[in-house]
């Protein structure tokens, strides 16, 4: 085993992590740890844009931003959270520009901006040009740029270095991290990082459903490994289904494409919404649409040999207008579907996208210990933490000025505290929990096949605890989880080995899955009310005199929530400063 | 003002084509095919050899898909990297069939599944496991070009201004994902690791000829040494293999064109 020592680790390095490492870098000893290489990271798949209201293209102001992030959450959004992030978006922007992002241009030069689900001027008056992009291909922009940033100023990464424990301590009474630990894919060895803070940008957890655009490494870890250290988890029942998945496969489509002039359409040709959306139509936030398609198809007029997708139509636009604006997406239909947009429908269907929730945070990226109290050293930001600017539903290109906005505060923050800390002393043993974990499982020779499990974990949650959820569905869900945790426990695989060993690596991934997926699902039963993400069929109707509180949950040996041991419940006030919570309609 | 997009409001109904609608059967298709993986075990093996594995797939599914299923239902420690799924991520370059490429972007229906299919590592870096190469020696000539914007003159308050034209003149080199199937397919790589190789100059390329940068005097120096640009045989090897489709031998061509015309001026 080997203990290295920094003034600040990053674990993951993806938009969130690089963003913070760009800034803790230049003022701290600071180390990126990473289970993938820092160009994998799914950042990189984002594809429409980045809003910020610049006003290259026509009248918006940051105030609007805000008023759209908030009411596209249902109001579960904490408004200074919202608030800081549409203001900071700006310079979010200019700071990538300066780093190097080919933003498109308008014709006069500036960065060119497109309409995007959601965002409005003037209140929901009618779509705004807010995203910025290049192309289809904003987020590996934003993941290059970053990247190369941090080849600029040096930032010291341990690739394929899996971080699977949060080393916490107690410093005059009061719990802080002492580091991570984390285990080499290259060697199978075990390494501890000390450091002052720590900082948690591991991304979502999307894999725990069968159909869904994100990518297969995302397994939840960094909430999972936060949340066995006692940190609770915030809103983990509103999960984002994005409308357009390629049928069949979740593989994203842009919003960007309905930004730039696509179109939905049902089996019999029908613009359907405009039924369910009067005003913006198709570039309604995306929890409406999604569930406006699922809806389409469970009264009949889905398309296709089985009925069961719809169809996003680009062929009233000009190829030359796709050809600039939409190159990587309908490349995707071709290549994966056979469909030549510029003259056939494409067949969509919502695909598992996005967790809004996660590790609490407050607008300075540090993570909270419960509704009030910070824990000093530890920090979360991206997809992992829940800050919270997407309340119950987040607005299409939120999450890239999400990942730059707290990215850099995290990276700021995280440096400033260690200038002043003291490193604190390691606990004795603070390897044994991952050196018995890994052990038990490279020797593990059950029957049960990893591969089995997820699959059965994936398909449970893609038929039970999807667009439509009910007590009774959800409940079907959490008893195929517990008997799924059960047969974990009797794993077994077959590579013994120590070198890039990714037999066990899916083991262990999967240990974070089940984990996860158990706690949106009791999160998700214990919300009796419909709002943003989260749709129940038994209580459709939004209940903000008991729910309007972010869900807060925590492993507790003692308590016992849902009829699941080991959880507790418990409920967080939602910060409201301008915006009364009103009747959400487009 | 710009006003780019489409101003005419789509139908609110069209006409679909017939196979659009509803009725029959969605069976897909299945077949089997055979794959021949070149397997390497650090621990245990002094050299790679061949293993075969034989497997029922779907008619939609890609080269990734049956690595998986041999994976997950046959023999768990066949070891390769992925992420994305979908041609993005840049994890999964092998050598498919003798030819670079990604497995997430290869369909199964594209490949002759009557024959046996071949799947190797890339060749060129030094290989870990299976079908994981060292991916550092290719970061470190990545690193060796600069890659990163390096301006000139004060910051503005704003974005700098770039004009439509000059950001088109970089926009095919901005896609590379940095997946190494261009320099691992490149016959001069193979036999000179000293060689840049194609994706360092594709990123130079990338900064050289970005209307805001001021470091292509720099990157051009590097790419004028020994193990420059100067040992590209023109090959095409690197454009064949391009997952993005970004034209490589051109980018090196204008990086070549622009060390002529830049030493001279």
């Amino acid at each position: 085993m080997q203990v290295h020592e920094y003034d600040v680790v990053i674990v993951g390095a993806g938009g969130a992590g690089m963003r913070a490492a760009i800034e803790s870098g230049q003022r701290a000893r600071t180390a990126v740890l990473t289970k993938i290489y820092p160009t994998r990271s799914h950042t990189g798949a984002a594809q429409g844009g980045m809003c910020a209201a610049l006003a290259n293209v026509e009248e918006d102001n940051w105030e609007w931003h805000t008023f759209d992030t908030v009411k596209g959450g249902d109001y579960l959004v904490d408004q200074d959270a919202a608030e800081v992030m549409a203001k900071e978006a700006i310079d979010a922007v200019l700071d990538l520009e300066k780093m190097g992002l080919p933003f498109n241009r308008t014709p006069e030069g500036k960065i060119d901006q497109r309409r995007f689900g959601g965002h409005t001027r003037d209140h929901g008056k009618s779509p705004v040009r807010r995203a910025c992009y290049a192309a289809d291909r904003t987020g590996h922009m934003i993941l290059q740029t970053l990247y190369q940033n941090c080849v600029k100023h040096g930032v010291e990464f341990y690739n394929e270095f899996y971080v699977l424990d949060l080393i916490m301590t107690e410093v005059d009474g009061v719990r802080q991290p002492a580091g991570v630990v984390s285990y080499e894919l290259a060697t199978g060895e075990i390494h501890i990082f000390r450091a002052k803070s720590v900082v948690f940008a591991t991304g979502g957890f999307g894999k725990i459903f069968k159909t869904t655009s994100n990518a297969h490494t995302l397994t939840g870890d960094g909430v999972g490994v936060a949340y066995r250290r006692g940190i609770p988890l915030e809103d983990m029942e509103f999960f984002q289904f994005h409308p357009t998945g390629l049928a069949g496969l979740g593989i994203l489509l842009s919003e960007a494409a309905r930004g730039e002039g696509g179109v939905l359409r049902n089996v019999d040709g029908e613009r359907f919404m405009e039924r369910y959306a009067p005003t913006i139509k198709d570039l309604a936030p995306r929890d409406i649409v999604a569930r406006s398609m699922a809806n389409e198809v469970r009264e009949g007029r889905g398309c296709g040999p089985n009925k069961d997708y719809v169809l996003l139509d680009l062929t009233h636009l000009e190829p030359s207008h796709i050809d600039e604006k939409l190159p990587d997406i309908t490349e995707f239909a071709r290549t994966y579907l056979g469909v030549e947009p510029y003259t056939e429908p494409v067949p969509v269907f919502p695909t598992a996208h996005y967790g809004m929730g996660g590790i609490p945070t407050n607008v300075e990226s540090e993570v909270l210990a419960n509704n009030t109290d910070v824990i000093p050293g530890l920090y979360a930001a991206g997809e992992t933490a829940c800050v919270s600017v997407h309340g119950s539903n987040r607005l299409g290109t939120n999450s890239l000025l999400d990942i730059n906005v707290f990215g850099k505060r995290a990276g700021i923050a995280a440096a400033k505290y260690a200038e002043t800390a003291v490193m604190p002393e390691l606990p004795e043993d603070s390897e044994s929990f991952v050196v018995d974990m890994i052990e038990t499982l490279r020797t593990s020779d059950g029957p049960e096949r990893i591969a089995d499990i997820r699959r059965d974990l994936q398909e449970t949650m893609d038929a039970n605890v999807q667009v439509f959820r009910t007590d009774e569905t959800m409940r079907q869900a959490l008893n195929d989880i517990e008997a799924l945790r059960e047969r974990y426990k009797n794993v077994g695989i077959q590579d013994r080995g120590k070198r890039f060993n990714l037999d066990l690596l899916e083991a262990v991934e999967l240990g974070f899955l089940l984990e996860i997926a158990e706690v949106v699902t009791v999160a998700a039963i214990h919300r009796k009310e419909s709002r943003g993400g989260h749709f129940r069929e038994d209580f459709p109707d939004r209940d903000d005199e008991n729910f309007m509180q972010h869900t807060m949950t925590y492993k507790d040996e003692d308590a016992t929530s849902e009829g699941i041991p080991g959880m507790r419940l418990e409920w967080k006030p939602v910060v409201i400063t301008r915006y009364q919570p009103m009747e959400r309609k487009y | 003002m710009a006003d780019t997009t489409q101003t005419a409001e789509p139908a609110s109904k069209v006409d679909l084509p017939a196979h659009l609608g509803g009725g029959g059967g969605g069976e897909i298709p299945s077949f089997d095919c055979t794959f021949r993986i070149a397997r390497f075990d650090p621990e245990n093996d002094q050299e790679p050899h061949w293993e075969e594995y034989s497997v029922t797939m779907y008619g939609t599914d890609r080269v990734l898909d049956a690595l998986h299923k041999i994976k997950w239902d046959i023999d768990g420690s066949l070891s390769f990297r992925r992420s994305c799924a979908h041609g993005v991520c840049g994890s999964d370059a092998m050598r498919i069939n003798g030819r670079n490429r990604l497995a997430c972007k290869t369909l199964l229906k594209d490949l002759d599944t009557s024959k046996v299919i071949t799947v190797e590592a890339i060749k060129g870096l030094p290989l870990e496991k299976d079908l994981i190469v060292d991916m550092e020696p290719f970061f470190q000539s990545y690193r060796e070009i600069m890659p990163f914007l390096i301006p000139s003159g004060n910051e503005p308050t704003r974005e700098r201004l770039q004009s439509q034209a000059d950001r088109a003149i970089f926009d095919d080199t901005t896609k590379c994902i940095l997946c190494a199937s261009c320099t691992t397919s490149c016959p001069v790589y193979w036999t000179d690791g000293q060689y840049f190789g194609p994706a360092s100059i594709v990123n130079a390329h990338r900064f050289i000829f970005d209307s805001r940068d001021d470091g292509g005097d720099m990157r051009l120096e590097v790419l004028n040494d020994r193990e420059g640009v100067w040992r590209c045989r023109t090959t095409f090897n690197c454009t064949d293999a391009c997952p993005r489709g970004i034209q490589v031998t051109k980018a090196i061509a204008e990086v070549k064109r622009a060390l002529l015309t830049r030493s001279l001026a």
